[in-house]
């Protein structure tokens, strides 16, 4: 613990020599490789507690107010986030290292004081024990992230990107604040162990927990709390684009899995209800965003939000089997939650680096400027179909497993006693199948116009591949992907503490022998995934059928150019090849001709005329429209009217006084009686 | 049954689909053409053509990448695999508890991913065209037949093939609705997913209604050949599977010996021919529909699915 706090504070210290960046050779490197080493070594810190069966462990800080000092405590929980938050902390600190160089603009705002501080805050964050110490670490958080995102602000979209987030950031941490005020109740107690001994019941409980969902699921990017996520994380450098959507959305996450499953005792069961539906609409919503997008990191942004919806709809699941008491199924959710908040970081942090890596060769993010990058940056195209195939769930990689486990823990519906829940969760199964579908596509769409296919622009002509650092940055994630695919049984025992401490069971507790290379949870549906054994048939059958192919078949191979649809050879401009928004033409028409009112708009010239045909998309966002535009016109109403209280002649001014004071004197008459 | 067994039972079963796969596609393509009132190329007509292709030299365009080159290797592999795990002629299979049907379906997804891929490297529009159309129909027949799993997967309390299909065939099951709503729906899907009428024509190069063929359209030689090989798997696959989960009779059960075996193999080939018989039916009595139907045909049938799982959900207690 007291390790913990160290390394919390040697980021800080990093942070000031960030500060001082200008005057201290090699800053960069000191910063970043400082950061990754902390990082690292937090990470190991805390494989090793939850191998060692994480106990707990408290410590009081002489810091904060006079009257309280400030608590910290690493549980099995803190520790699952911790690895999840060092772990991408560590890869983004290499990637920044080789991004700064490969991609520096002197022009831009500091990022070497911040990005330590970021970390800091949210490793903060995880170990805070009180409300108060909670609250600040997040905001430090947020602020810190904030700044990042404003590093970029020469940039025309990021200064309105940057007051979006400010303002959702705020509001999110204002209904934080009054959760936990309503957590602690009436003696007023903000240590984390007095709310969990006093923890409120009735419609203080509920509305609490309605509370962090709304201020924790906006930090987290729920719909249609997820308005600013896509325009603050691609605004930021990619390494921390990475940072915020692969880490401190799981912050978010943490914060929700805390209360609702840690301090509040024991659950409602529709307050799992309510995740359930959130995390299914925030899925489908989310998917169906991304597929829309022309920019490659706002797309991965989106998908952010849809990963998001999964993991709030397993840990719904959770908790509604917590509810029903039927511990090893919500165990079962429980883990596919984890699983996924530790998939997502790993691929989604991959994808993120792997835009950065094209951002800095064709120096751009439109997909409509990119293609044939597989030829130019082999091993990033490399890393990015892994990636791409793992976010994808595809089999034998990370993302199917969670999916898998996500699948059986739904298959255990009819164990609820609700027909409501019962009914909800069919629905739910498929809805979520839905949005893996869809996000398979949109990775189709998203890698096949950025890497496969012909260069639409110069740049992406004269692309080359990224530096060493960058490519190690994204070897290990990618490397990871493909472990964890292969073989989750050891993870999921490691973070099984977690789960035990969340729900009261471990995902294995009614299978005698479960050996760590094969993943069979419950026998409650006996049901069983091999991800290695797969994987070598895999191998084993591809090799057969490489050795046949070469034995018996032809292995002449001509080169030659492909049908041009009447043009010469290839047109050399490239125009008759598919762009992104034709790729999602057949979706955007299924779904979101009456969800997002897409449209598409062809200019057809009449036959003579020589200008050229013009086509465009236009959609609208239902989350802004539907809410945030008449919520923004709402307050500027209102701000108008207080706007006249500026312009009043000063007896005006005294007759206001006046009647303040009398309204003032009644009312501590009345109460004072 | 001893492991040596179910291994060896498991390399027959893969050497097995591979073998019938074009004999089925070659099948089907016959009773067609013998409802249409013509002779009809032999049943063999697609070994000789896979054999053809396997001897010819592989034309590529010349910015074809390293992906286009492995796709064809990739999407057999995954196909054959998942072909291969679906009990045909005995439930007694090696790879039984190392995937279910979940892990099933998303090798047929890995399968599709990267060739809709492929279709787009080499930057073509008919690429494009395929391979943004095939993404289209699957975000829609996925879910579908996730659905249908679950469906089967609550009645039976298992996701493991072997399981269902010894559930099935102990005749515990009775007539059940919902289970006719998930055959429906299957049947709905396996059509879409190999490209068969109405959704898509196997037999058409016409641009406009073209989705399996576009994508694919770069493709020549040895590459081509096993591409074809794979969608022959597929239609075998899919034929296997709702005989699997909908007709498991007369399969070798545990402890069954060489005879159960030999007559799980008749039937298997038996069920094969019931299924092209009744696709080439289908197929000559209904006429293509437009592309842009297809997201009706395949929401239909994503419904259906989700009220056969939502009444399981319902009727089964704990």
């Amino acid at each position: 613990m007291a390790f913990v706090v160290s390394a919390i504070v040697g980021l800080l210290l990093l942070a000031a020599v960030g500060v001082a960046a200008s005057r201290i050779p090699f800053a960069r490197g000191i910063v970043y490789g400082g950061t990754g080493a902390l990082c690292t070594l937090l990470a190991l810190w805390s494989v090793l507690s939850l191998a060692g069966g994480a106990g707990t462990e408290a410590l009081a800080l002489p810091l904060g107010l006079p009257w309280m000092t400030a608590h910290v405590r690493a549980d099995a929980l803190s520790a699952v986030f911790l690895l999840v938050v060092n772990l991408t902390g560590a890869t983004a600190s290499l990637f920044g290292w080789g991004y700064e160089r490969a991609h520096h603009d002197a022009r831009s705002g500091p990022v070497l004081p911040l990005y330590p501080l970021f970390i800091a805050g949210m490793n903060a964050v995880l170990i805070a024990d009180d409300a108060f110490g909670f609250l600040v670490a997040w905001e430090f958080m947020s602020l810190a992230s904030w700044l990042l995102v404003l590093s970029t602000h020469r940039d025309p979209d990021t200064p309105r990107a940057a007051r979006i987030y400010l303002i959702m950031a705020s509001f999110g941490t204002a209904c934080l604040l009054l959760a936990f005020g309503l957590l602690a109740g009436a003696h007023g107690d903000y240590r984390f162990d007095a709310i969990r001994s006093h923890a409120p019941e009735g419609w203080a409980a509920t509305l609490g927990v309605l509370l962090v969902l709304v201020g924790a699921g906006s930090k987290a990017g729920l719909v249609p709390l997820h308005v600013w996520l896509p325009l603050a994380h691609p605004a930021a450098p990619s390494h921390v684009s990475a940072l915020m959507s692969g880490v401190m959305t799981k912050v978010a996450v943490y914060a929700i899995t805390r209360v609702l499953f840690d301090l509040i005792g024991e659950p409602l069961w529709w307050w799992g209800g309510v995740m359930l539906v959130l995390g299914a609409v925030t899925a489908i919503m989310g998917v169906l965003y991304a597929m829309l997008q022309d920019d490659l990191k706002r797309l991965l942004a989106y998908s952010t939000v849809e990963n998001i919806g999964v993991i709030v709809a397993a840990l719904g699941m959770a908790l509604v089997f917590k509810a029903a008491h039927v511990p090893v199924i919500a165990a079962l959710a429980m883990s596919a939650a984890l699983l996924h908040v530790i998939n997502h970081s790993l691929f989604k942090s991959l994808l993120f680096y792997g835009s950065g890596a094209v951002l800095s060769a064709v120096h751009s993010r439109d997909l409509g400027r990119m293609g044939g990058l597989i030829h130019r940056m082999p091993v990033t195209a490399v890393f990015v179909l892994v990636g791409a195939a793992a976010i994808s769930a595809l089999p034998p990689l990370n993302g199917f497993v969670g999916e898998w486990l996500l699948f059986q823990a739904i298959l255990n519906g009819p164990a609820l006693p609700q027909w409501s829940l019962k009914i909800l969760i069919a629905v739910i199964g498929a809805a979520l199948a839905l949005a893996a579908a869809l996000a398979a596509a949109c990775f189709v769409r998203m890698y096949g116009t950025a890497f496969l296919g012909r260069p639409r622009g110069r740049e992406a002509e004269e692309a080359r591949e990224v530096n060493a650092a960058m490519r190690l940055g994204m070897a290990v994630p990618a490397v990871l992907c493909v472990l964890l695919g292969v073989l989750p049984t050891p993870l999921l025992r490691l973070f099984e503490p977690a789960t035990r401490l969340m729900v009261d069971a471990g995902p294995f507790d009614d299978r005698a022998y479960q050996p760590w290379f094969w993943l069979a949870p419950t026998s409650a549906i006996g049901n069983s995934y091999n991800g290695l054994v797969m994987a070598l048939v895999i191998g084993v059958l591809s090799m057969v059928l490489v050795v046949a192919i070469h034995r018996w078949a032809s292995a002449k191979v001509r080169r030659s150019i492909p049908w041009g649809c009447g043009y010469d050879g290839l047109d050399p401009l490239a125009v008759t090849q598919y762009t992104a928004s034709s790729f999602g033409q057949p979706i955007r028409r299924a779904f979101g001709s009456t969800v997002f009112r897409a449209r598409d708009h062809v200019d057809m010239p009449q036959p003579g005329d020589t200008r050229p045909a013009r086509f465009h998309v236009t959609w609208t966002d239902p989350a802004w429209h539907a809410i945030f535009t008449p919520l923004v016109r709402l307050v500027a109403r209102l701000a108008d009217l207080v706007n006249r209280l500026q312009f009043l002649t000063i007896r005006r001014y005294l007759m206001l006084m006046f009647f303040a004071l009398v309204v003032l004197l009644v009312m501590v008459a009345v109460t004072q009686r | 049954m001893t492991l040596l067994t179910s291994v060896f039972l498991q390399i027959v079963q893969m050497l097995v689909v591979l073998a019938l796969a074009p004999g089925l596609t070659g099948f089907v393509r016959w009773v067609k053409a013998r409802l249409l009132a013509r002779r009809g190329p032999s049943i063999l007509q697609p070994y000789r053509d896979i054999l053809r292709l396997l001897k010819k030299e592989a034309v590529l365009a010349h910015n074809a990448s390293w992906l286009f080159r492995t796709t064809p290797y990739i999407m057999f592999t995954a196909i054959w695999l998942a072909a291969g795990l679906i009990p045909t002629f005995s439930t007694q299979l090696a790879l039984a508890p190392t995937a279910d049907l979940i892990a099933l379906i998303a090798l047929l997804g890995s399968a599709r991913f990267f060739l809709a891929l492929a279709g787009m490297d080499v930057g073509t529009s008919f690429g494009g065209i395929g391979s943004s159309r095939e993404m289209m129909i699957a975000a829609l027949a996925e879910p579908a037949m996730l659905m249908v799993v679950f469906s089967v997967a609550i009645l039976v309390r298992s996701t493991s093939l072997a399981e269902i299909a010894d559930f099935m065939m102990s005749g515990a099951v009775g007539l059940r609705i919902s289970l006719a709503l998930a055959l429906i729906s299957l049947v709905m899907v396996a059509i879409a997913e190999n490209a068969r009428i109405p959704v898509d024509n196997p037999a058409t190069h016409l641009e406009l209604t073209m989705v399996h063929e576009a994508m694919v359209l770069e493709y020549s030689g040895r590459h081509l050949a096993l591409i074809e090989g794979a969608s022959m798997l597929k239609l075998l696959l899919y034929a296997a599977l709702i005989g699997c989960v909908f007709a498991p009779w007369g399969m070798a059960g545990p402890g069954a010996d060489s005879a159960a075996v030999i007559r799980g193999l008749a039937t298997f080939v038996l069920k094969l021919g019931v299924a092209g018989v009744l696709l080439a039916v289908f197929e000559t009595s209904i006429a293509k529909m437009r592309v842009f139907r297809v997201g009706e045909f395949l929401g239909g049938a994503l419904l259906l699915s989700l009220l056969g799982a939502i009444f399981l959900y319902v009727s089964r207690g704990v």
